[in-house]
């Protein structure tokens, strides 16, 4: 075995086992540092497979945007998402799992070619822009019309709906009457008198 | 020269169907969204394999579009689960059960 052979199965094993701790945590914090080690196994995977340019994408878009955006999103919530475990019938989302693998398995090692060893090659960073931008270009503007679709629904799926204002409206104000009626101090009087003024405009 | 093929396809196959798992078994819809991140993952090493096996650039860059996709779908989804949040105040898919909101 080479030394790239044996740094590709230390590598394939820490993404293993990083992707299985990740998969089966309850807290989804917990599964996203997981998962910034096995992203990061597989950006040093990329390298080796020759490919940097992709590399530093998989650590600047994967285990730095995504994961960091997943952690703020999980931190919007008010109460930790912890108490939701798994589904009570796991069992047949395992069997699936194990079933589809052994499939692949059979189907990777019936392939004759799979036994090919591959040979090393690196593409350079600018030969691959070079080769993206000039027969992939489309594709290049393509995605670039996919982010600004996705960004559009995004400001539209975060903007309060008006249904959803009023709910928490009527949440709130209950509350500040029911404060009211406890005999309260002279200066929560005056600032219940103003949250209520808010409310009303 | 490094491994053999098959091995890689290997490594894909098993991030596959861990993300697979993930995606079914968990409750939690940000569990759900991490379970397609692993499976895109998975897809990105396989193709990158290929575009070893073949020495040709193709399968860099249909790498680099899952990597873009990966970045819209999570952004979207997390978008889509944070209004569900708001508007139900759970995480739980079971428990969007209102029709209309």
């Amino acid at each position: 075995m080479t030394l790239y052979g044996a740094v590709f199965y230390l590598l394939s094993a820490i993404i293993v086992v990083a992707t299985a701790m990740a998969v089966t945590r309850r807290q989804p914090v917990h599964a996203v540092l997981y998962l910034i080690v096995a992203f990061s196994g597989t950006a040093a995977l990329f390298f080796l497979l020759g490919a940097p340019l992709l590399a530093a994408f998989v650590v600047i878009l994967y285990a730095g945007a995504i994961m960091v955006l997943v952690l703020f999103v999980i931190m919007l919530f008010q109460r930790s998402p912890r108490e939701l475990g798994l589904l009570s019938d796991w069992g047949p989302a395992a069997l699936l799992g194990v079933v589809f693998l052994a499939v692949a398995v059979a189907m990777v090692f019936k392939d004759p070619g799979s036994g090919i060893v591959l040979r090393g090659a690196v593409v350079q960073p600018r030969d691959f822009g070079h080769f993206l931008f000039d027969r992939y270009w489309l594709a290049i503007e393509i995605v670039s019309i996919l982010f600004l679709v996705a960004l559009v629904a995004i400001l539209h799926l975060g903007k309060r709906s008006e249904t959803a204002g009023d709910e928490a409206e009527r949440e709130v104000n209950p509350v500040r009457n029911s404060s009211g009626s406890l005999n309260p101090t002279a200066e929560q009087r005056s600032i219940i008198s103003n949250g209520v003024k808010e409310g009303r405009q | 020269m490094i491994v053999p093929l098959g091995h890689v396809f290997l490594l894909a196959g098993i991030i596959f169907s861990l993300g697979l798992v993930c995606t079914v078994a968990h409750r939690n819809l940000i569990m759900t969204l991490i379970g397609v991140e692993v499976m895109m993952n998975a897809a990105a090493i396989a193709f990158v394999a290929a575009a070893l096996r073949w020495q040709l650039m193709e399968g860099q860059a249909f790498a680099l579009f899952i990597l873009a996709v990966a970045a819209v779908e999570v952004s979207v989804g997390l978008a889509l689960v944070v209004n569900a949040y708001r508007r139900t105040g759970s995480l739980d898919p079971d428990r969007y059960d209102i029709l209309k909101w």
